[in-house]
């Protein structure tokens, strides 16, 4: 990050005093500038999922090359969606611009932006609402200066610009949709505005190409299916260093109970890997003891889902491996790793659009007898819930001084908090797996929880001036816990945070690391017939071993 | 920036202007009859149609906003409000929602100090809440007051709440709680539109508007109850014809009482065009009116279609040698 803002650089720029001008006027945020853009879509990403207009383009550059009849695009594809979307037209309809939600986004807090307030970004695609679709603001068009009264606009290019550079400037966290009183949800219209952009050809390459490779290849990273074997493998040899336990998985295994879905950052990414060891350490675990046969799938072996940041389309078409690979396999049930948006595709979307999933049973966790109701539908279990009632029944044996140099904290990710409300269930265990545990403080835990700042396809390399402005209310949050009790990892269920938080504690909080939830899981459990353990997952020495040799 | 306030607030002056000459120079029928049964229709068509019109779009998904723990392991605890899975605790949300402003009494306010330990504090912001809740009720019980002007006799409950509202006697006429506490949150209501700069900056006109027209009411109906008596036997004859279809413009009835009833008028038929309509949305909001449930039962789209999807055969296609080669199970060997 040589060439970026240094922490002290950023924090002199935030001032939430907002300037005077009117927000109507484009020319001054139309400067897209370097550091809180994203590089635009390649084409071949964008052909290959046959997307219309693929083609070279350069968000920086006067010409966007666009189709002629780029307006009516536009025009047609809202109308089609206020049809399609009653959250859309009434979001459209009833906000009272009361400001409740301005302060409550994570990248006006970090930037100081007002066209970073929930209510603005919203507005700026209200604007061009008013004028197309609404009496008023037909009315308003005619009237000299009656545009400037309702807030309505026509959409012009320069319009447009502003709107793709703020509506990739939002993570579709919904922190603001909690606070507002109508419950106008900005993450709903941002996933319309970006919808309206793909007509256009207008994604962004951190979210198309994923979403091209996870498409044709089964993951995001375009992993082909002997190197993800391989990878997975590279990691049992690690734990059968430390644990002197061989925990290879199967893959593609017919008739098996489970078949186990997690993000592929899982795979690829530290400290994500850490946390993928642990998921193997449990069904190794669970195979021994209990004779439970977990598969895993190379061709499902993504369960983060950039079609959610594309189209409600392409969401579909990614999702639909799930189950297609589930019936192939002829497997009980699903369970899902630990992913944030990955699990609100799953929660509030999937058996909708992919469903029904008939062919599954109810999952049932046969170790310990308990029905998951509350997935009798859709069949799969988040796997935050499954170890949680494997330790409430005492099916674990766990060694929790295997993580007592970690002092922890929890960063509740956006989508499972407030998309789903699984917030106790990491919680316990965490408590269970570790010793020392402290909350951050309310107003930004739970379903106050802060953003990472790199959701919704933003983890890009090149947006990182936004990435860190975005990241600052963790940041402090997190920081005050450092400060206070002297936490060193900042726990976490998603593989984006995984990720990202890491970046983030690098520049803001130095001294923490980041950990998935079944990195300490495995770093606690005892497998049958493992040889003394010295290492933890990290291969770093657990406590009480640091001085040996 | 000034012309996003001053601009409506001189259309209201304008209004109430127009009304008050007009009256004077004979048009009471107009502003007496003709306009309050425009406005009447022109609001009960407009929120019927802008209601229907939002019923008749699609809910294609379940994506109810959580703010609590899901219902998911027995011992677990559930927030069935915050985050209810079922009919009830979704009914209860919305009560509470829609009578009670749950959600921004969530309000907090944001500050950031840039100094060694450059936090960002969050403080609970709780003025707007009671502003938006005192406005609310205020203009609610004006309203149900003003029954006794379209009901003879007056019902009980409407001289109870006219009773409960006069409960500190100052002075005659009793002064009415709600006719201080209406203009005063009004009043608030438009500081922070002038003087909180995000709120500022993101107000239209259509924002201000509707301010100066309840403000401009409360004003004129204030004035002709307290100042410039005015005959109240012959506006209860008129405003019952209005109401029994038998509409008359008795003698007597004040220009002033014309400007009011005119820019009462105003607010209803402006209401279905404007971000008034929350009123009615607020019920329908399908973050806030749905039960996380969807993971337990399923929910349908209407619109729900099929795409294209890769296929496990089409991967295997590509890929069978290297699967081959790496011993992952294959459909068909070659
Ligand atoms: S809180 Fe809701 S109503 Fe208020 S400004 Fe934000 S989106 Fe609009
Ligand atoms: S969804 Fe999140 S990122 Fe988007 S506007 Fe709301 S608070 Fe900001």
């Amino acid at each position: 990050m040589a060439d970026e803002l240094t922490p002290d650089e950023l924090l002199d720029k935030i001032d939430y005093g907002t300037d005077s001008g009117n927000w109507l006027d484009t020319t001054k945020s139309v400067q897209i500038r370097p550091g809180m853009y994203c590089y635009a879509a390649k084409a071949e990403s964008v052909e290959t999922l046959g997307l219309p207009n693929a083609r070279s383009w350069n968000p920086t550059e006067e010409d966007w090359k666009l189709p002629d009849n780029w307006q009516q695009i536009i025009h047609d594809g809202i109308k089609e969606r206020l049809e399609k979307f009653r959250t859309f037209k009434i979001f459209m309809d009833v906000c009272v611009r009361c400001g409740a939600c301005a302060d409550k986004c994570h990248f006006f807090l970090g930037t100081g932006d007002p066209k970073n307030m929930p209510v603005l970004r919203a507005e700026l695609l209200r604007s061009i609402y008013r004028n197309d679709f609404t009496t008023a603001g037909k009315i308003l068009q005619k009237i000299p200066g009656g545009q400037r009264l309702g807030g309505n606009r026509p959409l012009t290019l320069d319009v447009l610009k502003e709107m793709w550079y703020y509506f990739f400037q939002c993570t579709e966290c919904r922190r603001c949709s909690v606070f507002c009183p109508y419950g106008i949800d900005t993450a709903e219209i941002t996933i319309m505005a970006r919808e309206l952009f793909n007509l256009l050809g207008l994604n962004i390459d951190w979210i198309a190409t994923p979403v091209s490779n996870c498409y044709t290849t089964g993951n995001h990273l375009g992993i082909q299916p002997h190197a993800f074997k391989d990878m997975l493998e590279f990691f049992v040899e690690d734990i059968e260093d430390i644990t002197g336990v061989d925990c290879t998985p199967q893959f593609q295994k017919k008739g098996a109970d489970i078949l186990f879905v997690t993000p592929s950052g899982d795979v690829f990414a530290d400290p994500g890997t850490y946390t993928c060891q642990g998921y193997l350490i449990l069904f190794k675990y669970l195979k021994d003891k209990y004779g439970l046969d977990v598969t895993w799938s190379t061709y499902a072996s993504e369960g983060g889902n950039f079609g959610f940041f594309t189209s409600h389309e392409t969401m579909k078409r990614l999702n639909a491996k799930m189950y297609y690979e589930a019936k192939r396999l002829g497997v009980k049930w699903i369970l899902g790793g630990e992913c944030g948006h990955m699990w609100r595709v799953i929660h509030q979307y999937m058996d909708t659009m992919n469903g029904p999933a008939d062919f599954l049973e109810v999952p049932v966790n046969p170790i310990t007898g308990t029905k998951f109701h509350n997935a009798a539908s859709t069949k799969m279990v988040h796997i935050t819930e499954f170890t949680a009632d494997l330790i409430k029944h005492g099916k674990l044996e766990l060694d929790k001084s295997r993580n007592a140099n970690r002092i922890m904290t929890f960063h509740d990710s956006c989508n499972p908090a407030r998309g789903m409300g699984l917030l106790d269930e990491p919680r316990y265990v965490i408590n269970n797996v570790c010793d020392n545990f402290y909350e951050m403080p309310p107003n930004t835990i739970r379903e106050n929880t802060f953003c990472c700042g790199s959701g919704a396809g933003l983890n890009a390399g090149e947006n990182m001036e936004l990435r860190m402005a975005g990241a600052l209310p963790r940041a402090t949050a997190l920081k005050h816990v450092h400060e206070k009790y002297g936490v060193n990892t900042l726990g976490t269920i998603c593989a984006i945070d995984r990720a990202a938080l890491s970046t983030l504690c690098e520049y803001w909080v130095p001294e923490v690391e980041v950990a998935g939830i079944h990195e300490l899981v495995g770093n606690a459990l005892i497998l049958p017939g493992e040889k003394e353990r010295t290492e933890d997952l990290r291969m770093e020495p657990l406590p009480g071993c640091e001085e040996e040799e | 920036m000034t012309q996003k306030y001053l601009i409506p607030l001189t259309a209201v002056f304008l209004l109430f202007l127009v009304a008050y000459a007009g009256a004077g120079a004979g048009l009471g029928w107009f502003f007496g009859i003709v306009f309050p049964y425009l406005a009447v229709i022109a609001f009960l068509v407009g929120f019927v149609i802008k209601v229907m019109g939002w019923a008749r779009s699609a809910v294609p998904f379940r994506i109810p906003t959580t703010c609590g723990q899901q219902k998911s392991l027995p011992w677990i605890k559930q927030n069935r409000i915050d985050n209810p899975d079922t009919a009830s605790g979704v009914f209860i949300r919305m009560l509470l929602e829609i009578f009670l402003f749950r959600s921004l009494f969530r309000n907090t306010k944001a500050a950031f100090n840039r100094n060694a330990s450059n936090r960002i504090t969050y403080s609970w912001e709780i003025f707007l809440w009671v502003a938006a809740l005192a406005f609310h009720y205020a203009f609610l019980v004006v309203l149900l007051r003003h029954f006794r002007f379209f009901t003879s006799p007056v019902p009980s409950c409407v001289q109870f709440l006219e009773a409960l509202d006069g409960i500190v006697q100052l002075g005659l006429p009793g002064l009415f709680l709600s006719g201080v506490v209406l203009p005063a949150a009004v009043l608030f209501l438009l500081a922070r539109r002038l003087f909180d700069q995000k709120v500022r900056y993101i107000s239209q006109g259509s924002d201000f508007f509707p301010l100066f027209l309840i403000l401009g009411i409360a004003v004129t109906g204030i004035f002709m109850r307290y100042f410039t008596k005015v005959d109240i036997v012959a506006i209860k004859e008129m405003t019952m014809g209005l109401v029994t279809l038998s509409p008359t413009i008795p003698d007597g009835v004040a220009n002033l009482f014309y400007a009011h009833l005119f820019l009462v008028s105003i607010l209803f038929a402006y209401f279905p065009a404007s971000k008034l309509m929350h009123l009615g949305g607020v019920f329908l909001s399908p973050t806030r009116n749905m039960a996380n449930n969807t993971r337990a039962k399923r929910h349908v789209n209407p619109w729900n279609y099929d795409v294209p999807i890769h296929t496990y055969e089409q991967y295997e296609d590509h890929f069978r040698d290297k699967m081959i080669e790496a011993g992952l199970p294959v459909e068909k060997k070659e």
